[in-house]
């Protein structure tokens, strides 16, 4: 017998409910009203009064309205075919509600029932398993989608009987499992698992290393974030934080990529609609949805759901990093989800942080970005999930609660800032205030020696010394004048201006200068370094300046074409000739 | 408010404050409307059988013995053709002397669009403003606010992007307007012959503040039926939302609740996205742009209710006097349109972005040119053209009280850079240079 109860008071979508058995904290619960059933969650529970959080307006609720407790905490559906779909924060399907408008209480199975898989077995009869180990495999758009033993299962199994490749709906019995009792447990294709819980089967999980190519040069060269890594975009609004995530979930080289659409302008997430099932994946040619899975919760969409989209977007992470694939998950923007607990931890009166915020914000956003990471699977294969978030901080101030929360858990920080904004120069990173923790991990400095080059960190490091410099001189020339400082100055200034152009700078419009390749950085880093170490001649500062501005225009031409083709020498031999002009 | 017959009467009481009063009451639902002595009321919280009920108009001289009446709907609007050239007050009562409007009875503040079911934006909106056509081009299905100080004229330039923009009806929701304002949209409209396309959802200043909050639900209700019954192209006008929020922070303060940033309440952002993200392209091919007003105090864009309605819309519109021409034009800086690539160099001539960018990168040269000037230091030769440029460009198309259409500010922009540039200066891939410069 499950617990039932009834509505004893509502301020907005709090509703207080006076229950006749056990709930449990975070237990879901459907509240009736007429013909439609309302989704909740458990916040708090006082004596025999349940506080929960409906995910739905609560418009016309009204006091003795009955309450049925599922049992269960939010839990999501996994299994084959989650991936090019598109959900709302609950994972109900998108694209099975028929209206225009998203009527209250409609809820929908998020996976295709009658589908047929091609299920190729992995395991075979008389193995021992444990929860996430691989039983089969299905082929869910040209990537393996591992079915593994029922994470929820404890303790060793042995496989009693799997069934031989063959066409199977989700549903179907695939494999029997005997545990150590000898009791039969039949396993299918699906399985659940409660969100805000994380899927831990894996082994270890070490310090993640390896390089995520995302195309961006301002990332992957000066601040770069590696597989299993976490990072964060704060910026004001105006300043391309979405053009920026859309760029990285576009080019990065993952196999799966989730993006959680969560309370931001719905038209962006249209944006991602139309296009991804258009553009190709630039490292398989495949389309970019057929990798992709949407989790939409618009700005308008029900707050209370905001923060459930970014849980069930993480915990669909995690059972496809499980099957040892590299996801790379997107969280546009984290802010919203903030605004969404300190709306209901107002409601339930508690005592306020600052901005209102509830008091464990930073607890909350850490213990979410700690479940992406790199990790070693019980089978020895590897799986990971890089996690990206962006904040709104309010007034642009980044000394607010959750750009701060933030800056203790991500690793990575690309600081978007409004002044490089308003000066065109996208994507507007700061170079100098944004970091990469992982630029200092050995494990990094090894992998990068051995993909790069053995000196590349050092560059790297020039560069960005290169960079303080050119901004201190800059200073100091608006303070004095232009020929209030030796000439030398210019040429600093205009050699870090050379780096901003062609390195930092990039067009996400342009097709071939949007998704610039490691190689590619690796010569152009090169390239720009070469000259910035190069000592020229000049008698004032009006020649500094002209002379740099056609080094610029040149290189810039090169970022615009095709790596190597006949155009981009042709940009070479002139850089050369440029070059040659002031050589000392 | 017609009561009706064998209605349950409650006439006692327990609680007042200023803006709510509490009833013992049963078979209440959430967002319920009451009335009480007549006043109307919604209810917003419910504690066993505690009703609390938030009076629109305040609650000076409610006493304990007031007569509660319980309406049994939410606010609601009803909607037909005959609201078309009507003005009506937050309640949906006209307010032009005019009969009821008889239609299918709707609640406002109805579900969202699902996101899969929205279509892309790609229909210009043409204003004859070049400020806004040229940089900063209007979509359909697009939301919009003028960032705007107190003294500028934002309610006669959106009144003229209204009569310009081809749409097939305007929906004017008024928050706050002084009684002047509010004639003034009603004369405009009038003396333009447009009323019978018009629809006006008015609170002025002499209205109850809390009131206001149903302005914006009123209005896009209307926008739906409109955009989503008959197809129609429909465009909403709310000014100034800045008095919306304020009416927010006042009911939040009275619902004792604990403020976030500037004295908002901590759900500023949810509440302005849920009525701008009412701004959609529908398949069937209506829509439902918004344009609105955020007043600002002395240009602050980093308070609450500018900087949230950043993060909503789809880029923002300033105004901005320019002292050299003694003209308030549209701030090219500032000011910008999330949507214009969508339609610029697509739906218009495909010199547009190009030239666009040239022009605007000029006139910043321009604006460091005199930076230079006010410092004492010496203009060169380039400095003096920029300048010259900044001044025809001022007035020949970023001013207000331009209109023409786009074609031609292209073609004025060309002369513009002709005149005081050559081609080299300008930054145009050379193919266009060739082509259009004159």
């Amino acid at each position: 017998m499950s617990t039932k109860g009834k509505v004893k008071g509502i301020i907005s979508n709090l509703v207080t409910v006076e229950v006749d058995g056990p709930v449990a904290q975070n237990e879901i619960a459907y509240i009736e009203l007429g013909s439609q059933k309302l989704m909740a969650e458990v916040l708090k529970v006082i004596g025999d009064k349940a506080f929960v959080q409906v995910f739905e307006s609560t418009r016309g609720l009204k006091v003795g309205n009955n309450v049925e407790f599922m049992g269960h905490m939010l839990e999501v559906t996994l299994g084959p075919g989650l991936l090019s779909r598109n959900y709302d924060g609950l994972q109900n399907d998108l694209d099975k509600l028929t209206g225009v408008f998203l009527q209250r209480g409609e809820y929908n199975y998020p996976l295709d029932t009658e589908k047929l898989w091609d299920f190729k077995p992995i395991a075979k009869a008389g193995d021992k398993v444990e929860a996430g180990l691989w039983l089969g495999e299905v082929d869910e758009n040209h990537q393996p989608h591992k079915i593994m033993v029922p994470f929820k299962l404890e303790g060793t199994f042995t496989v009693k009987s799997i069934v031989p490749e063959g066409e199977h709906k989700i549903l179907d019995v695939i494999a029997v499992l005997l545990d150590s009792e000898g009791k039969e447990i039949e396993v299918t294709m699906v399985q659940k698992w409660p969100v805000k819980k994380a899927i831990t089967v894996h082994t270890e999980k070490p310090r993640p290393f390896k390089l995520l190519e995302t195309g961006v040069r301002t990332i992957d060269t000066a601040n770069p974030i590696v597989e299993g890594g976490t990072g964060f975009i704060p910026g004001p609004f105006g300043t391309g934080k979405t053009v920026l995530q859309h760029a990285i979930s576009k080019q990065a080289e993952a196999d799966i990529v989730i993006i959680a659409a969560c309370g931001e302008r719905a038209n962006e997430v249209v944006e991602i609609f139309v296009e991804f099932p258009e553009l190709e994946d630039p490292h398989t040619g495949r389309k970019l949805m057929e990798r992709t899975i949407i989790i939409a919760n618009t700005s308008n969409m029900p707050v209370a759901s905001r923060e459930a989209s970014v849980y069930t977007a993480m915990t669909i992470s995690e059972y496809y990093r499980a099957m040892g694939l590299r996801v790379l998950m997107m969280a546009d923007s984290t802010s919203r989800w903030a605004q969404a607990l300190r709306e209901m931890s107002n409601r339930m009166e508690e005592l306020p942080g600052q901005d209102a915020f509830p008091m464990d914000l930073s607890a909350i956003i850490a213990t979410f970005y700690s479940r992406a990471g790199y990790v070693y699977l019980k089978n020895g294969q590897t799986g990971s999930i890089t996690f990206i978030g962006t904040v709104s901080p309010a007034g642009g101030n980044l000394k607010e609660p959750v750009t701060e929360g933030t800056k203790k858990a991500a690793r990575c920080f690309y600081a978007l800032e409004q002044a490089r904004a308003d000066r065109k120069r996208y994507p507007a990173v700061n170079p100098i205030d944004s970091y990469s923790k992982y630029i200092e991990y050995p494990e990094f400095e090894e992998y990068i020696s051995k993909r790069i080059s053995p000196d590349w960190t050092s560059k790297v490091n020039d560069m960005k010394t290169i960079l303080q410099r050119g901004k201190e001189v800059q200073e100091q020339i608006n303070i004095l004048g232009d020929d209030g400082v030796p000439v030398d100055y210019h040429v600093t200034f205009w050699k870090s201006e050379v780096i901003d152009f062609v390195i930092l700078q990039q067009d996400a419009f342009d097709k071939v200068d949007s998704v610039t390749p490691i190689e590619r950085q690796e010569y152009m880093l090169n390239m720009v370094m070469d000259i910035c170490r190069t000592d020229f001649e000049f008698n004032n500062f009006v020649d500094v300046m002209d002379y740099f501005k056609r080094i610029i225009n040149v290189c810039k031409q090169m970022n615009y074409s095709v790596f190597h083709s006949d155009d981009f020498e042709k940009y070479v031999g002139e850089l050369n000739v440029i070059l040659e002009e002031r050589k000392i | 408010m017609a009561t009706k017959a064998f209605q349950k009467i409650y006439t006692k009481i327990i609680q007042i404050n200023k803006a709510t009063c509490s009833l013992n009451a049963i078979g209440v639902g959430n967002d319920e409307l009451a009335t009480v002595n007549g006043k109307l009321a919604q209810v917003v919280k419910i504690m066993g059988d505690e009703v609390t009920l938030q009076v629109f108009e305040g609650t000076e001289g409610i006493p304990t013995n007031a007569e509660v009446i319980f309406l049994g709907k939410a606010p609601s609007l009803k909607v037909s053709d005959q609201l078309a050239g009507r003005f009506f007050n937050s309640f949906g009562d006209p307010i032009d002397g005019g009969p009821e409007v008889e239609g299918e009875e709707r609640e406002i503040g109805g579900p969202s669009v699902n996101p899969v079911r929205r279509e892309q934006p790609s229909e210009l909106i043409a204003t004859g403003i070049a400020g806004i056509d040229l940089n900063n081009t209007l979509v359909s299905g697009q939301k919009i606010p003028f960032f705007a100080d107190p003294d500028q004229p934002y309610n006669q330039v959106m009144a003229n992007v209204a009569l310009r923009a081809k749409t097939d009806k305007i929906i004017l929701g008024g928050m706050g307007l002084t009684n002047d304002d509010y004639l003034y949209f009603k004369n405009v409209f009038n003396n333009a012959g447009v009323l019978d396309r018009i629809v006006s959802f008015v609170n002025t200043t002499e209205n109850p503040p809390v009131e206001r909050l149903l302005i914006p639900e009123m209005a896009l209700t209307a926008a739906e039926y409109f955009a989503v019954d008959k197809n129609e192209k429909v465009l909403v006008l709310l000014t100034d939302m800045t008095s919306y929020a304020d009416a927010l922070a006042i009911v939040s303060n009275r619902m004792d609740q604990i403020p976030s940033k500037d004295s908002m309440p901590g759900s500023l952002y949810s509440d302005l996205a849920k009525i701008y993200e009412k701004a959609v392209q529908f398949p069937a091919g209506g829509s439902i742009t918004i344009i609105a007003v955020t007043t600002l105090s002395g240009g602050d864009i980093t308070h609450a209710i500018p900087d949230n309605t950043g993060y909503i819309t789809e880029g923002q519109l300033f105004l901005r006097r320019d002292s050299d021409v003694g003209k308030v034009i549209v701030d090219p800086f500032r000011s910008l349109s999330r949507l214009k690539q969508l339609v610029i160099g697509i739906k218009t001539r495909e010199d547009h972005p190009q030239v666009m960018n040239a022009a605007v990168r000029l006139f910043a040269d321009a604006a460091n040119a005199k930076t230079k000037l006010e410092n004492g230091f010496d203009l060169t030769d380039y400095d003096e053209r920029t300048l010259a440029f900044a001044k025809d460009y001022s007035t020949k198309l970023l001013a207000i009280d331009v209109n023409i259409d786009t074609t031609n500010m292209l073609d004025v922009t060309w002369g513009l850079l002709h005149k005081h540039f050559k081609p080299a200066e300008v930054n145009i891939k050379q193919e266009l240079v060739d082509k259009y410069w004159k």
